[in-house]
């Protein structure tokens, strides 16, 4: 494929590769905070490449891991309200919800699809006027403006048997906390693309100027990846803190002015939200406006809205920190795998746990958990 | 491929609990459990195995070998008689798709089970169940297709079935296959033969047909040339094990699987668990339409685990290797035959690949369903 295998070079990967090897000279730990980013560290076996000096972080920007048990809860019992039509994308099925997951719901007789994009959603609104036809909307400002627009076309078209379950949820806010927490020890960051191609550049300036980690905005394919971890280690060697872009082929710095009109029109934060593993963080969640009020599934079905707490067995929070390294929590591979996941790490090929599971049980990373 | 894997706690204490005898927690039925992966097993394993379980059954092949052994008679008439034996359903939707159709489909499907034993395929009972609506013109083109893979694939439909319900009791046309096939040859061909040093040889391009039917559904509105590749593989299995006899011995070829659901990921993972192996795999060796790599690039799919329906794997002596992949390169479904990796003794039970990238990642089997009714 014409300009993608170009960043999965082989021989340009170990040329970077070497590159990194000889400027990291101390110990270095660097969170990529997207979840994109991981799957592809470990579906490339990146950590393979890299020395041993540099460790990757894998941070809580995987939003179906970070989705709380009591939303999935509220998303089942709207999805077995006789009339609704529940959508979702496909990797919410098996999120683990307090007792049951949607896929569980849907084998006990609910209609839940599994849709592409929430304009999917809405098709099938305008096709089953007599059905209530429900969105599961989440991720960060990747995917909030396409439920913007979504939210936007149905009030144009007056389509009144369509509604979202918003759990779109912030970078910014959560990055904040992150860099908050007592225990995070990290030197630097290879920032979220596809959220950056939405809202640029700019909104990580604070992470420079108040909390002095150099951020490097990655784009997906593994030699961004392995250049933006490079960019991040020569900030540091050559004591320079700054926010640089290397995904340019599609980020910019104010972002897509466009998609951030729509998302300020339709959405307003909530005053909280709940991370799974990361618990409250203050306007970290956004919800509809009253003016789209109409389009809100929370004011227009009932739903429990019970907080649930996260098992207890289940470490997900301190590895959402990179405090913890998957497997050193207890359950993980034994209690915890991807057939039967206790925590939401391990639900999402993006989710720390999962992509250990999955990819890396061979890697260096596996010998290095041998020697601790 | 010199450097060893560290075996760390790690790994052993996810190997334990993947090892583990399956339990089935769930309460209902799941999509999952069809997928052909993960769930599909714990399924087979944990609830149709305690009812149904008998020492051929449990072997879990995608046949199963009978023998009779001949009354009287002396010297070869002694020797046993050995028939392959294979039944698969049909479901697929849509039922008309590029490259195929479902009556095709369920005449090679079972046609390959068979072959992959070393059988050749003789004779194909087939059971339909018809939605009431369902078009007559429909089911003429079907059965025209059936007609058609069979003469292919030398078979006759010797047995039938038919079942009409009600609207909605089934959609448009489920088909049921079994088959029978007399194994001619000596040949002794299981998911528990790979041993170390083998080489891995896949006999074409990936994921065609998953892709294919992917992109018929037409939710995606991507429009391509893809073409499922579903072949009857008989003709492709004879010329190996000729070949096989010709430069060395049958007991060269040890084992033979057909990719279907679950893809070829799944499938090494039952060679390497049931054989004790570690099969490492090679990423750029590994043949992928260029439509193919595409579609799954946009999908989020693997070629690794999308399915496949006239493809086969197979696990054979080094010394064979090469004269295997010239011989089949010479069939028509093996013109792509490749050796796409070997077979190493540790990490035991696992499918390890090589990246293009220069790392290295474990290949797992397919957990949930990433795309149902494929087949």
């Amino acid at each position: 494929m014409k300009f993608i295998d170009e960043y999965r070079s082989g021989d340009t990967a170990r040329k970077l590769a070497g590159e990194i090897a000889r400027l990291a000279t101390r110990p270095l730990k660097i969170m990529e905070v997207c979840g994109g980013h991981t799957h592809t560290i470990f579906k490339y076996g990146i950590e393979d490449l890299l020395p041993d000096s540099v460790t990757m972080i894998h941070g809580p920007g995987c939003p179906v891991c970070v989705i709380p048990l009591g939303r999935v809860d509220d998303a089942i019992s709207i999805a077995l309200q006789s009339g609704v039509v529940f959508t979702t994308f496909g990797d919410m099925m098996r999120v683990p919800g307090s007792k049951t997951n949607l896929l569980d719901a849907k084998a006990r007789g609910a209609d839940v699809r599994m849709v592409y994009s929430p304009l999917d959603a809405l098709k099938i609104a305008k096709k089953n006027p007599d059905r209530q036809i429900v969105f599961l909307a989440l991720g960060f400002e990747t995917t909030s403006p396409s439920t913007a627009l979504t939210v936007l076309q149905a009030a144009k078209d007056g389509v009144e048997n369509f509604s979202v379950f918003c759990n779109h949820i912030m970078i910014v806010p959560a990055l904040k906390a992150l860099l908050d927490s007592p225990d995070l020890q990290l030197d630097g960051f290879v920032g979220p693309g596809h959220v950056s191609t939405v809202i640029g550049t700019r909104p990580y300036d604070f992470v420079v100027r108040e909390y002095g980690k150099p951020v490097v905005v990655s784009g997906f394919e593994p030699l961004d990846v392995l250049q933006s971890v490079y960019m991040v280690v020569k900030q540091t060697v050559e004591g320079r803190v700054e926010v640089e872009n290397q995904y340019a082929r599609c980020v910019s710095r104010g972002g897509n002015l466009k998609a951030l009109e729509a998302l300020s029109e339709v959405f307003e934060p909530r005053d909280y939200f709940e991370w799974r593993g990361l618990g409250s963080i203050a306007h970290s969640g956004m919800r509809l406006k009253q003016k789209y009020a109409r389009f809100d599934a929370e004011r227009r079905f009932d739903v429990p809205g019970l907080r649930i707490a996260d098992p207890k067995a289940c470490q997900c929070g301190e590895i959402l920190k990179g405090v913890k390294k998957p497997w050193e929590c207890k359950v993980f591979g034994t209690a915890c795998t991807p057939e039967t996941p206790i925590g939401s790490c391990m639900v999402s090929s993006e989710g720390a746990c999962a992509a250990y599971y999955n990819y890396g049980r061979l890697s260096k990373i596996a010998g290095r958990a041998a020697q601790t | 491929m010199t450097e060893t894997f560290t075996p760390s706690p790690l790994f052993q204490r996810v190997e334990r609990a993947r090892r583990r005898k399956p339990n089935v927690r769930d309460t209902h039925v799941t999509l999952a459990h069809g997928s052909g992966g993960k769930a599909m097993h714990e399924l087979i394993e944990g609830v149709f195995l305690e009812y149904l379980g008998n020492p051929i059954l449990d072997r879990l092949e995608d046949h199963a070998v009978l023998e009779f052994s001949r009354a009287g008679g002396a010297t070869d008439r002694d020797a046993p008689v050995r028939l392959a034996y294979a039944t698969d359903s049909y479901v697929v939707t849509p039922i008309f798709f590029p490259g195929g159709d479902i009556g095709r489909l369920a005449v090679n499907g079972t046609v390959n089970d068979l072959a992959v034993s070393g059988a050749r395929p003789l004779y194909l009972s087939a059971g339909f169940i018809l939605e009431e609506g369902f078009p007559l013109e429909d089911l003429r083109r079907v059965l025209a297709s059936m007609r058609d893979a069979a003469a292919e694939a030398g078979v006759q439909v010797v047995t039938g079935d038919t079942k009409v319900v009600q609207r909605g009791g089934a959609d448009k046309l489920f088909i049921n296959t079994s088959g029978v096939g007399v194994i001619e040859s000596p040949v002794r061909l299981s998911a528990s033969g790979a041993r170390v040093g083998d080489k891995v040889i896949l006999s074409g391009t990936l994921g065609d047909h998953g892709t294919t039917i992917m992109i018929a559904r037409g939710e995606l509105e991507l429009e391509t040339e893809i073409e499922s590749d579903t072949a009857p593989l008989g003709s492709l299995v004879r010329d190996m094990l000729d070949e096989a006899s010709r430069v060395a011995s049958l007991d060269a070829v040890h084992c033979l699987r057909d990719p279907t659901r679950g893809g070829v990921a799944t499938t090494l993972n039952e060679i390497a668990l049931a054989s004790e192996v570690c099969i490492e795999i090679r990423e750029d060796r590994i043949p992928v339409r260029e439509e193919v790599r595409g579609a799954c690039e946009i999908l989020g799919l693997e070629p690794l685990y999308v399915a496949n329906e006239g493809k086969l794997v197979a696990i054979v002596s080094a010394g064979v290797a090469d004269a295997l992949v010239a011989r089949m390169r010479q069939n028509a479904y093996g013109r792509d035959a490749r050796v796409i990796g070997e077979v190493t003794a540790e990490p035991r039970g696992i499918v390890a690949l090589r990246t293009g990238f220069g790392g290295t990642r474990i290949v797992d089997m397919l957990v949930g369903e990433q795309l149902p009714r494929i087949c």
